[in-house]
């Protein structure tokens, strides 16, 4: 049995925060840059160089690419052979307060959803935990913002619907969204299990690099059929029209019933702050 | 309604708040624009107060009257800096409040998004202007903020009401004192230019 204190747990979590706050992931940029070369249409090209712009100034500078510095989702793939020592979900939260307090981050989190008093540390996270064999703990993050959280949708479709009925629900969630979620969006979908699984699942998507395809062919076409059709509604970088409205779509299954056909949408802007480290 | 053509390469016109009423009527949706001048932070928590003092009577914060209101949730700025991160916040959110904001005086908004139609017709009723900021482009943006202060509800952290000094500040019209809505506009130009490219292969 591996043992890992909590306080390691803690320091990757602060560190991650502050990094992604700044700095865009790589592959991030590259989907930019080259969705800024491939945009034809002059007014959407110009917001795409700004955006590219913002994300450089704010890599050098250090200051946050975007004021919403979000809610932590906190992905972590925990091995069975790992014992921590501590405390793992206050160990979590005490690198997002500390991360929030160090790097000048924006505290967006109201302790109750009704009551609406800010938590003063942007804590908590929004933790799942998964147990997987092995002796290490992944920690994916995202720092995930709420003009695009705010636009997410889930149906229950029925199994008649079938892959159809899928691509309807994505393109009109993306359409009724327009110019809300900051687009170029990202688009992380969830497909199968259960109406909570469906939205974990759209959630996990957007934790993927943007130039990691599903691995199930099916799904693979499935994802650029998407893509393809998001990017011929015109909605355009910031809704003001033009062919880059989204950057990638990324589908996650999971077995559902024999009565069921659960998708959920789960939208992300293209600021799209994603993180990880094995410890 | 006629549509206005794509403003391809048309330099960004400069504009110092605030804005007579002739200069206002003549923003189009489409524009590009740099905006030069004071404007006061609110966000969701900021418009609820600001519409119940105005519902009680009570007077405002600051001169509502030609105001311009820029929808932000700043990161807080670091030693050294006038403010951290700054860029527009999604606008619907603030639908319900902005008709008797721009009733009582409020002529212009800083944001990302759709409006509501009661918004549309307000700023049409009311002679007002749109605009869109890049949203998510917070860094550069703050680089336009020649100053900052907080006047009021500073308990409410990010969501206080700060008073900036804009200069060059980048947006673009998108609901003009018309209606014209560039939410519509500007993607019908995109998808129709696209239309006649293809019809011409």
């Amino acid at each position: 049995m591996r043992e890992l204190a909590a306080a390691e747990i803690t320091e990757a979590v602060r560190r991650l925060c502050l990094q992604g706050a700044c700095s865009l992931p790589q592959d991030v940029c590259q989907v930019l840059k080259k969705a800024r070369d491939a945009e034809d249409w002059p007014p959407a090209k110009q917001i795409l160089d700004t955006i590219i712009d913002n994300d450089d100034i704010a890599a050098v500078s250090s200051v946050p690419v975007c004021q919403d510095t979000g809610m932590v989702v906190a992905w972590l793939r925990v091995g069975q052979e790992v014992h921590i020592n501590g405390d793992l979900t206050a160990a979590v939260d005490a690198g997002v307060r500390q991360a929030y307090a160090q790097g000048y981050l924006r505290r967006s989190v109201v302790s109750d959803p009704l009551r609406r008093r800010n938590s003063g540390d942007n804590c908590p996270a929004l933790l799942t935990t998964e147990l997987v064999p092995g002796d290490k703990v992944e920690i994916c993050l995202s720092l995930k913002g709420f003009g695009s959280e705010n636009m997410s949708q889930l149906k229950m479709l029925r199994p008649s619907d079938g892959r159809q009925g899928v691509v309807d629900f994505v393109l009109n969630t993306v359409k009724q969204a327009g110019p809300n979620p900051c687009p170029p969006i990202v688009v992380g979908v969830g497909i199968g299990g259960s109406f909570d699984k469906a939205a974990q699942l759209a959630k996990k998507a957007l934790l993927r690099d943007l130039d990691a395809a599903n691995p199930d062919p099916y799904y693979q076409e499935l994802e650029q059929e998407l893509l393809r059709l998001i990017n011929r509604t015109g909605i355009g970088p910031q809704g003001l029209g033009g062919r880059t409205t989204a950057l990638a779509v990324m589908v996650e299954t999971f077995p559902t019933h024999i009565a069921g056909l659960p998708c959920a949408v789960n939208l992300n802007c293209h600021v799209s702050r994603h993180m990880k480290e094995v410890l | 309604m006629k549509q206005p053509s794509p403003p391809e390469a048309a330099k960004p016109r400069r504009l110092n708040w605030p804005l007579s009423a002739t200069e206002l009527a003549g923003l189009r949706a489409g524009e590009a624009v740099l905006i030069s001048g004071t404007a006061y932070t609110a966000r969701d928590a900021a418009h609820k107060r600001l519409v119940a003092a105005l519902e009680k009577g009570q007077e405002l914060p600051f001169p509502i009257a030609d105001s311009l209101i820029y929808y932000v949730g700043p990161t807080p700025a670091k030693p050294g800096q006038i403010i951290g991160s700054a860029g527009p916040t999604t606008s619907y959110r603030m639908d319900a409040y902005t008709p008797r904001l721009l009733a009582a005086g409020q002529r212009g908004m800083i944001g990302k998004g759709r409006r509501s139609p009661a918004v549309i017709e307000a700023i049409r009723q009311y002679g007002a202007v749109y605009f869109a900021a890049i949203g998510g482009a917070g860094a550069k943006l703050a680089q336009s903020i020649a100053a900052a202060e907080a006047i009021c509800y500073e308990d409410l952290g990010t969501e206080s009401v700060k008073r900036l000094q804009l200069r060059d500040f980048p947006a673009i019209v998108v609901i003009d004192s018309q209606g014209h809505d560039w939410y519509d506009l500007g993607p019908a130009a995109y998808l129709n230019r696209q239309k006649t490219l293809n019809a011409k292969e």
